[in-house]
């Protein structure tokens, strides 16, 4: 299956597409994130960097700060190693002028924060050969396929008779 | 189905590929990753130790997915939560010690002091009381409407109304809500429809299928289905928006009980559970115990199974019972006389449940004989067992009501509740035989 000839329904994501970004992704640049520990870019930051990946945030009334231990960058040109995915905790409407510098950097996946979507952008993005997935958050995604989301009662929707929980 | 609602962050279809019998007895049931356990194990624990002081502080901020404290989650009581969400098609569902626990809590997070429901006025007695009785002394108000009357919920909705609530299927009277028509009116007023769905289950009718937001059950009766174990659950479709208006400032609004956070904007379309666990459940404290989320999530495994041979036995019952020269009346959808069957048709065409009224030719005193000469029935008051069950209302539950009260209730002297179980059905209708000739 490839993902790039495909068309990705943009409504319902197939759970083996989310999967696969997850697993490929190492680090992520988060657009948006808060310095401020009860924002949702927070919330997420510090469990995407538990489960091992490596997360840049990326906010130009931060730069030079730090959040969760990583130095902010005011933009994703301004990052110096290679990003696999841009997270994006910013309103629709900011996404395009994102989208291009995802391009531009090389990043392989575009994905935009629940809540937001931008179907121009998304198609640009894909047309670029990047993997884009909108109005999701990946903590929920993690959580929802290695299980542990289901510890808060949630419907993981995943069905496996498997003893391992890795995504 | 309803008509379709997309609210600003929902975050997935909940609908799953996989079948009803395939999810009840699969969804939440994953192999324990710890040992291996192909059962789910009993966490008969109170508390869970943290990885470090990192971990331990990210948990009680809510960053991240864990165990602290049994009162909060348990990992035994989430498979429970799992399998229900699963079988209702919702996001998520906290569950809790007993049906009118997950009505405390569900309500607790969407009202204020001199906030007001609309609910039926046919609800479970016990229902009736809570809301009409307990809950005004946290200044909470309610006014009852005529389940039938659609236009009479609409006309009593007040700015300060947070929700509309009704039984799918009402215990005892056999009345169904329409739900689809509610749940219009509801999201006119920008409030969530709740439907108690405890005597249908999902089995029989999903509620939020039909445009319901939440789902409460009294998972004591047909969800456990063994009469062994007190539970309740909450269901939250993840379908309502909270941040449509200011109504529901315990979600939208930067909360007070986790230093700012906003649950709506943090959790999406799972707010609603969230909080209900990590504020109502908290605070108030009626927790369920892992053993009995076990006894329950063990009953669900056969859910479907059950409900079939529950629902056939009524029917057969119900058919011998309207037949019968001593019986005046009977009250069951599944009849085709009766006045819900073109209801039962559209919101539970599996069949019409296993719980019913009906009226003896005769008074107060043919009741109790009719209770006291069965054998195979017990005399109790539960409904939602294995074992079918018989309740003579005006001697036990109404006792204290006048005789007009009792009327009024749906409780007059000569009427019984029957809860039909999964025994063999010429059982219980030579059981039955035997008492109405007694009676
Ligand atoms: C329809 C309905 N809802 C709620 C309840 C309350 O549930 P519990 O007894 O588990 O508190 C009952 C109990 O009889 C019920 O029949």
């Amino acid at each position: 299956m490839s993902a790039t000839l495909d068309k990705i329904d943009h409504d319902n994501y197939n759970d083996d597409y989310v999967r696969g970004i997850l697993r490929k992704t190492r680090v992520i640049a988060m657009v948006g994130a808060s310095p401020n520990w009860n924002r949702p870019s927070y919330f997420a930051m510090k469990y995407l960097q538990q489960k091992g990946y490596r997360v840049i945030p990326v906010n130009p009334k931060e730069a030079g700060n730090e959040i969760l231990g990583e130095k902010v960058y005011a933009s994703l040109s301004d990052i110096p190693v290679k990003v696999d995915m841009v997270d994006c905790f910013r309103a629709s409407a900011a996404i395009p002028p994102i989208t291009d510098e995802a391009i531009k950097i090389g990043a392989k996946v575009l994905w935009l924060q629940l809540g937001v979507r931008n179907d121009d952008a998304a198609a640009k993005a894909e047309a670029a050969g990047l993997q884009v997935v909108m109005n999701r958050c990946p903590k929920i995604e993690f959580g929802r396929l290695s299980r542990e989301i289901g510890w808060m009662g949630v419907n993981t929707r995943v069905i496996n008779s498997k003893r391992q929980s890795r995504i | 189905m309803a008509s379709e609602r997309k609210p600003a962050a929902r975050a997935a279809e909940n609908t799953s590929p996989f079948g009803f019998d395939t999810l009840q007895v699969h969804a939440g049931t994953a192999p324990d990753p710890a040992t291996g356990a192909r059962t789910t194990p009993i966490y008969q624990t109170t508390a869970f130790v943290f990885e470090d002081a990192d971990q331990a502080a990210s948990l009680f901020n809510l960053q991240t997915f864990g165990n602290i404290y049994t009162r909060l989650t348990n990992p035994t009581t989430a498979v429970f939560e799992q399998k229900i969400a699963a079988l209702e098609n919702a996001r998520a569902a906290t569950a809790v010690a007993s049906g009118h626990a997950a009505q405390l809590v569900a309500f607790h997070m969407l009202m204020n002091p001199g906030d007001h429901i609309v609910a039926s006025r046919k609800l479970y007695g016990g229902s009736i009381t809570q809301l009409g009785v307990s809950f005004k002394r946290f200044d909470w108000h309610t006014t009852f409407v005529d389940p039938d009357d659609i236009d009479g919920f609409a006309a009593a909705v007040t700015p300060k109304t947070k929700a509309i609530f009704v039984e799918s299927l009402a215990n005892p009277g056999g009345v169904i809500s329409d739900i689809e028509a509610l749940a219009d009116v509801a999201h006119k007023a920008g409030i969530p429809l709740i439907v108690d769905n405890t005597m249908a289950t999902p089995y029989l009718c999903r509620p939020i299928e039909w445009g319901a937001d939440i789902v409460l059950h009294s998972a004591t009766k047909f969800l456990g289905g063994h009469g062994n174990s007190m539970g309740g659950v909450i269901v939250d479709s993840g379908l309502f928006d909270w941040g449509q208006n200011d109504k529901f400032p315990h979600l939208s609004q930067p909360s007070p009980a986790y230093h700012g956070l906003t649950f709506w904007e943090t959790f999406g379309d799972m707010a609603f559970a969230v909080a209900c666990r990590t504020i109502s459940l908290r605070d108030l404290g009626p927790a369920i115990s892992p053993f009995n989320a076990f006894m329950i999530l063990t009953g669900m495994e056969t859910l479907s199974l059950r409900m079939r041979k529950h629902c056939d036995n009524a029917q057969t019952v119900a058919e011998f019972l309207a037949r019968h020269p001593k019986v005046e009346w009977v009250s069951y959808a599944g009849l085709k006389s009766d006045r819900y069957h073109a209801l039962a048709q559209k919101y539970l065409p599996r069949g019409a449940g296993s719980v019913f009224t009906f009226g003896l030719k005769g008074g107060y005193e043919s009741g109790t004989k009719f209770v006291e000469s069965l054998q195979v029935f017990s005399h109790l008051a539960n409904i939602g067992d294995t074992r079918s069950l018989v309740i003579h209302p005006a001697s036990t539950t109404h006792r204290q009501l006048s005789p007009e009260q009792r009327a009024a209730a749906g409780a007059g002297d000569n009427v019984i509740r029957l809860s039909i179980g999964i025994e063999d059905v010429a059982d219980l209708i030579k059981d039955l035989e035997k008492a109405l000739a007694a009676a």
